[in-house]
């Protein structure tokens, strides 16, 4: 739902949102997964999208990016909309923006901090010695030390690869950051960790974040709006502390994860 | 279903999709050469594994079937005498064609199948989408060094691998068919052409171009996990090896029509 208030009066200028999806649609084959699709998170503003596996999170923060090409619908980014948009002009955006991916997607032809330094060397033509220097006070964050930050992605836990990938999604310190699942698979210290890193960027960087999570501990700290996915659509989006006292019956199931409640079992 | 007319229509149109994506890869390709930055440090690495670390299996290659070559020449040449063309022949057939396809064989299934796996793997585990999100194209910072890497090594590969195969000719020449060593090496280069060596560079650049080209093709292409990274490089070698065969005509027709 877009809650863009009628109640704020006409004199007050609405700040432009930072980024706002209109009626995103996307399917692959016959399968609709984004079925007009409304989300806008504002500057600074640190959004968090719940929902079941498989209703097409990732996919959402994907279409944002232009990774994937929604079938119809908006994607405007500083007001601009930006679908369709290739080559240098797709960089252009893309500068603004870093990404954990859920997969971590680190580059295993590489070591850990030239990972990190990806988008600071390639990206944005930084010295190697500079930004390993940068890589590795980003990979301590992230509870990772030197040694680590020698040696190969491939030698890495799973937590620890997730790790990487959040590291270097912060490394260049973008104006957009998105989390796909930074908790999972991690221990609840270490968790606790990255929510609170995911709050300095907010705080520290006046970064706006886009994040998807299961974890709901995780949500209510990181979250000023937790927005709910299902069926292709928003289907609620609050500030966090409405969440338990909401009256949608499918946040309510989610939150507690009930079993019974309005979510069938769907198989597709 | 059971219309032949629709099935031939179907499997023409996906025939037709397969070109017009290929077109716009190798399209999208070549302006990234042309266009910075340009990776120099991939490029030389790309160099390395394509280039260097081939030449064991293309020396071995070149070494025997010059050998065997110089074998089955005399054999056949001296059922009416004419043994002294032996070292002719073998040079001529290696540097225009022996050389350069089966060095182009070998190497599109050694470097096109490695190019496949490891751009496949790349795509599946979403490591081209980080890629693009920080801000580097995958066509410049993938494709372009293996591109340029195997179109410029491939040449000097197939040059080295004429060498190494004159002189397996030539080994079996003096020591088992008893040639003369001056006189098989005189006879090697007397009629030897400047033709016939640059037709067969050009035809390895060519190759080493398609080579790559469809393993990258087929690694940006590839779907699903472990299994689509399998039929990516299964595909990258067959398509690049029935290439190398058709080019291989095309261009010798080209160069030795009158
Ligand atoms: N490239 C693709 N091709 C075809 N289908 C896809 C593709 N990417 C995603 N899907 C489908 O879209 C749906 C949503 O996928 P998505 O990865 O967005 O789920 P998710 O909400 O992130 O789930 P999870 O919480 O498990 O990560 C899934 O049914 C998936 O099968
Ligand atoms: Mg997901």
């Amino acid at each position: 739902m877009t809650e863009t208030s009628q109640s704020v009066s006409q004199s007050v200028p609405q700040p432009e949102p930072r980024l706002e999806l209109v009626d995103v649609r996307k399917a692959f084959g016959p399968k609709v997964v984004l079925d007009g699709l409304n989300l806008s998170v504002a500057l600074g503003e640190s959004v968090v999208i719940i929902g079941g596996s498989g209703t097409g999170k990732s996919v959402t923060l994907k279409c944002i990016l232009g990774l994937l090409q929604p079938d119809s619908g908006q994607v405007r980014i500083d007001g601009e909309d930006t679908v369709g948009l290739r080559g240098a002009a797709r960089e252009r955006v893309l500068t603004k923006f870093g990404m954990l991916f859920q997969s971590a997607a680190l580059f295993d032809s590489l070591s850990v901090w030239e990972n990190v330094a990806f988008g600071l060397t390639e990206g944005a033509g930084m010295e190697r010695e500079a930004a390993r220097a940068i890589a590795i006070d980003k990979l301590a964050k992230v509870g990772l030390d030197e040694d680590i930050a020698m040696g190969d992605p491939s030698g890495l836990s799973g937590g620890m690869r997730k790790r990487v990938g959040l590291a270097r999604a912060i490394a260049t310190e973008p104006d957009i950051i998105f989390f796909d699942e930074p908790t999972t698979g991690l221990d609840p210290i270490m968790g606790d960790v990255i929510n609170n890193l995911i709050n300095e960027c907010v705080q520290d960087l006046g970064a706006t974040t886009l994040t998807i999570t299961h974890d709901m501990s995780s949500a209510r700290i990181i979250a000023d709006r937790v927005a709910m996915l299902y069926g292709g659509k928003i289907i609620w989006a609050g500030g966090v502390d409405q969440i338990d006292d909401c009256d949608n019956a499918y946040v309510d199931q989610f939150i507690h994860g009930r079993e019974t409640g309005p979510f069938a079992l769907e198989v597709t | 279903m059971g219309n032949p007319l629709a099935v031939i229509g179907r499997v023409f149109l996906s025939f037709l999709a397969t070109v017009g994506r290929l077109s716009i890869f190798t399209g999208r390709s070549l302006s990234a050469v042309v266009t910075f930055p340009f990776y120099w440090r991939l490029c030389l690495q790309q160099m390395m594994t394509i280039g260097y670390y081939s030449l064991p299996v293309v020396g071995m290659t070149a070494l025997f079937t010059g050998a065997v070559l110089a074998l089955q020449i005399y054999l056949g040449s001296a059922r009416f005498g004419a043994e002294s063309a032996v070292p002719n022949i073998v040079v001529v057939g290696l540097t225009r064609e022996l050389g350069p396809v089966l060095a182009g064989l070998m190497l599109g299934g050694r470097v096109g199948a490695a190019i496949a796996a490891e751009l496949g793997t790349m795509k599946v585990t979403e490591q081209l989408d980080a890629l693009i999100t920080l801000q580097t194209n995958p066509f410049r910072y993938l494709v372009v060094p293996r591109l340029v890497a195997a179109t410029i090594t491939t040449p000097i590969l197939v040059m080295i691998a004429d060498i190494i195969g004159v002189m397996g000719g030539y080994l079996v020449g003096i020591h088992q068919l008893g040639f003369n060593s001056a006189v098989y090496l005189k006879n090697t280069f007397d009629f030897l052409e400047v033709m016939d060596v640059t037709s067969g560079l050009v035809k390895a650049a060519i190759f080493g171009f398609l080579i790559a080209l469809m393993g990258c093709y087929h690694g940006f292409h590839s779907k699903g996990g472990a299994q689509g990274v399998g039929k990516a490089t299964t595909d990258a070698v067959v398509s690049s090896l029935i290439l190398i065969l058709i080019s291989n005509y095309l261009v010798t027709a080209a160069f030795f029509s009158q």
